[in-house]
């Protein structure tokens, strides 16, 4: 099983019919999908077409390490855009500030890793935590523009390189000889991979027990309508702020396992159009769903990864100029993808599979599975 | 003295920019309600349709009155574009405020990825009169022509739009629209003509910006617009969204700002300073300089 | 001051005369949900063809969105259903500009003027092609209006506001007037000015009015709607159900008696 044959676990409960055995097995899908993902490594299967190499190469492991990474980081976005109503156009900078952050202290401090990662996601939590109590001062597209306009201090910042820290539009590769082995070297991809599939179950659990709790029901209370809970006597910005740091939190989380997966900091993770990827991810998988995000954003990245390879396929070159130089572009592609779904199936990819559900069952006369 | 002159001439130029591209942004949020981020596309549509023609249709060219020919093809192809968005994608989705954004989101994904697709990723030089690329010597400064060809345009819109909604029924209907949409409709007026008209007009200011942007940088690239396109957010907000001579207030701060800034002190600090300022106008007056109030 | 002290000419007519005409507005099974809640469920009624019907209840029983909705201007969030017709025509799914258009005059609670726009400019926004807007019967009703046509809307007073959206509905020749509070907030001198304005309106077109001040409703309705929690509690002559004070209290609220 790939990730890509994962789907039928990620039906949210609600929206299942329930039915007998399948229903007693279902809230175990997702342990089952972590642990087939756990032990996805030691599988020597090629799935030509899907991936390069074999499923344990370390060039596969990596693809989806970095999928994953985007899955939790849309899931953590997804806090905030899904759940709460939110509409941040400056995720990317929390993001960056991990990459950026754990890259600048191992690097040019030479700090050893945990204490790195440590200080990292402190202080991108903080810088979360003072932005947004700045920005949550607007609501609606001005909240947009601000965040927006905050994550570009950030690209800006990195940009120009101010003390020499950053490396500007070099980047900075990361410097690897006090990191600890098992994280170093083309043979140990399989450790990061395992890395990022902790993180992405780590925001898994925390956005699913946020969004559980008390807190949660307030954040999507704010979401339908935010006078009520006015009313009720809460005070949104205290609840929003509390999202959108502990968003943030997440996203700086993600960047420190990023950077140990790619090697260094390039200045294109600042850029807005990372914030925007995220929206796309969220909203092509189901804003404010279990899995939605999460799924969104693996298939997103591992999209924007393989269309590449798929632009320059013979396939695709056969085709007529005016076709096949779009389709090169994966932008181009997942873009209209995004807009067609916006139009046709707003709740993304976890809408459609109730609706296919129910399709299948109106063509077959039988019940049974 | 000449450097201050040449600062402020030269920040002026790039308010120009900011303010072309900004004023349809404005009109277009302050009418629609739609945060268009496909309009960093109108303005690659207009440059890139100027360099086209200016290589490619016959009459057109690089000099004289066939670069002329050429701008008002790409400012021709960008409004197109622009209606078109409104009317196909867009106008389906009124009221829906967050759809609109995410369409627009996708839509300059695809779009730059487009011009990309047809034209490559590098900057290739942008054919232009060989005036605009000498400098005129006042009081003592050598500013580029291509500046203040940009300021001049801009003036000369900024006449135009407020000409246009001062005198016209439609600009009427527009002004109206911006203070109170739902009221507009209930004295039976159908608003979304007003929208389709809004779009054509920022289209085609944003295009002109595109073109003649082309020809200050001398190059032209696909992530252009995207770039401009966040100072541009920036110059609606400061200014008050649906306020055009608000937009233009802002766009010459934020150009001087930029400018003066970048220049004694280190480069980038400018824009830096511009988000700055940009925080301090939404904290003390969330409407901005002028205008409705910039929330939802 | 009652409307029983002073008879006359705008004595109100009794309700099955009036009923005896077909009605120009019927509103049936109206419900209305705007974010999940039931602001109108199933409110049913008439409009007659002459006269002030009025539209009555306290405050949050969902007056206004019923004057909403006949108009069109229910929230994208809302859901409309039922029947709304006007003569023999179906009113519900059509946009609201083509509704005025055809003839339904909507003057909106809090007035909405264009504050930045001139008095003059507000009134052209009314103006529609292929017709001649009727200013002489505006600027008879209103002489201020014509005086002040170069000041900016919003520096005009509450009163002159309210008089100010009453004449830009009237530039053209309406059906029917939905009229929704148009005494709120005004001093009392006010308040009788706009209600001999509306009265004259009402000689020539029907007003289906929104309205809390009970003198103002003595003075001119004929017919009563009282909605209560989104349902129709009453309907019936205007003048009938004042002069019950118990059952005026009980659907009306004893603020509203204090008022009156």
């Amino acid at each position: 099983m790939t990730v890509i044959d994962a789907p039928p676990a990620q039906v949210p409960d609600e929206l299942t019919p329930q039915r007998g055995r399948w229903h007693r097995v279902r809230p175990f899908l997702p342990l089952v999908a972590l642990v087939v993902m756990a032990i996805l490594p030691y599988s020597t299967i090629s799935l030509p077409g899907i991936f390069e190499g074999p499923v344990n190469s370390p060039g596969t492991l990596q693809l989806l390490a970095i999928c994953l990474i985007f899955g939790g980081l849309a899931a953590g976005y997804d806090l905030l855009f899904g759940r709460t109503g939110m509409l941040s156009f400056g995720h990317a900078l929390y993001f960056a500030a991990g990459v950026y952050g754990t890259d600048i202290l191992v690097t040019r401090a030479g700090l050893p890793l945990w204490q790195a990662a440590l200080l990292t996601i402190t202080g991108g939590t903080i810088l979360a935590a003072l932005l947004g109590a700045v920005a949550l001062r607007t609501v609606g597209i001005a909240f947009a523009m601000v965040t927006l306009a905050f994550a570009q201090v950030g690209a800006i910042l990195v940009a120009r390189d101010f003390g020499g820290l950053t490396g500007g539009e070099e980047g900075l590769p990361l410097d690897v000889s006090g990191l600890p082995a098992g994280l170093v070297g083309v043979t140990n991809t399989v450790n990061l991979y395992w890395l990022a599939l902790a993180y992405l179950t780590l925001v898994v659990f925390v956005v699913h027990r946020v969004s559980g709790s008390p807190t949660g029901r307030v954040l999507a209370g704010l979401r339908d309508d935010e006078r009520r809970i006015g009313v009720l006597g809460l005070d949104p910005y205290r609840y929003k702020l509390v999202a959108f740091t502990l968003a943030g939190g997440l996203a700086s989380a993600g960047g420190v396992v990023y950077v140990l997966i790619v090697g260094g900091a390039s200045p294109h993770i600042t850029s807005s159009e990372l914030t925007l990827s995220l929206l796309v991810m969220v909203v092509l998988g189901g804003p404010g769903t279990r899995w939605g995000p999460v799924l969104g954003g693996v298939l997103y990245m591992y999209l924007d990864h393989r269309l590449t390879a798929f632009g320059t396929s013979d396939a695709v070159d056969n085709l007529p100029a005016v076709l096949s130089h779009p389709l090169s572009q994966p932008l181009f592609v997942l873009g209209t993808v995004f807009i067609l779904a916006v139009y046709f199936f707003p709740g993304g990819m976890t809408s459609l599979a109730p609706r296919l559900t129910a399709l299948t069952r109106s063509l077959r006369p039988s019940p049974r599975r | 003295m000449s450097t201050v002159i040449l600062l402020t001439l030269t920040g002026l130029g790039l308010a120009a920019l900011y303010f072309l591209v900004a004023s349809g942004l404005s009109l277009v949020f302050g009418l629609a309600d739609v945060l268009n981020f496909a309009h960093g596309l109108f303005l690659g549509v207009g440059a890139y349709g100027t360099w086209w023609a200016a290589g490619n249709l016959p009459g057109a060219g690089p000099d004289g009155f066939g670069f002329v020919f050429a701008v008002a093809f790409g400012v021709a192809a960008g409004t197109l574009v622009a209606i078109l968005v409104e009317l196909v994608l867009i106008r389906p989705l009124y009221s829906r405020t967050i759809e609109q954004v995410l369409v627009t989101v996708g839509l300059s994904l695809a779009g730059v990825a487009l011009l990309q697709a047809t034209w490559g990723a590098d900057a290739r030089p942008f054919p232009r009169p060989d005036w605009t690329r000498q400098v005129t010597g006042i009081l003592g400064a050598q500013v580029p022509n291509g500046g203040l060809l940009l300021i001049v345009a801009a003036v000369l819109v900024l006449g135009a739009i407020l000409a246009f909604l001062r005198w016209t029924r439609y600009g009427l209907v527009i002004r109206a629209g911006v203070e109170n949409r739902e009221m507009v409709t209930a004295l039976g007026i159908d608003v979304r003509k007003a929208f389709t008209l809004v779009f054509a007009i920022g289209g085609a200011a944003a295009a002109l910006a595109g073109a003649l942007g082309g020809v200050y940088f001398g190059t032209v690239s696909p992530g252009q617009g995207g770039s401009l396109l966040i100072f541009a957010f920036i110059v609606v907000v400061i200014g008050g969204m649906g306020s055009v001579v608000g937009s233009a207030y802002a766009a010459v701060v934020v150009g001087l700002v930029q400018q003066f800034v970048n220049y004694y002190g280190t480069s980038g600090l400018g824009d830096i300073c511009v988000v700055g300022l940009l925080a301090v106008v939404l904290l003390l007056r969330p409407q901005g300089i002028a205008g409705k109030v910039a929330t939802a | 001051m009652s409307a029983r002290s002073e008879p006359g000419l705008r004595a109100p007519q009794s309700r099955t005369e009036a009923a005896q005409l077909e009605p120009i507005l019927t509103v049936e099974d109206l419900s209305v949900r705007i974010s999940g809640l039931h602001i109108l469920q199933g409110v049913s009624f008439t409009v007659a063809p002459t006269g002030v019907t009025v539209l009555l209840g306290r405050n949050g029983v969902g007056k206004t969105t019923t004057l909403r909705a006949i108009v069109g201007l229910t929230p994208p969030a809302g859901e409309v259903r039922g029947t709304i017709r006007m003569g023999a025509q179906s009113l519900l799914a059509r946009p609201t500009h083509r509704l005025v258009r055809g003839g339904l005059g909507y003057v909106p609670e809090d007035r909405c003027v264009f504050a930045g726009l001139t008095v003059a400019e507000n009134l052209r926004l009314a103006e529609r092609r292929g017709t001649t807007p009727a200013y002489d019967k505006v600027f008879a009703l209103f002489p201020e209006l014509d005086r002040r046509g170069r000041q900016r809307a919003g520096s005009l007073s509450g009163g002159q506001q309210q008089m100010l959206a009453i004449g830009r509905v009237l530039l053209n020749d309406n059906r029917l007037l939905l009229v929704d509070e148009p005494t709120k907030g005004l001093a009392p001198k006010v308040v009788t000015e706009v209600a001999e304005v509306l009265e004259r309106v009402a000689e020539s077109v029907p007003v289906l009015l929104v309205e809390q001040n009970l003198a103002v409703v003595r003075r001119l309705a004929r017919d009563a709607v009282v909605l209560s929690a989104g349902r129709v509690a009453w309907t019936g002559n205007a003048q009938d159900l004042l002069l019950e004070t118990a059952l005026t209290k009980s659907l009306l609220g004893v603020g509203a008696e204090v008022r009156a």
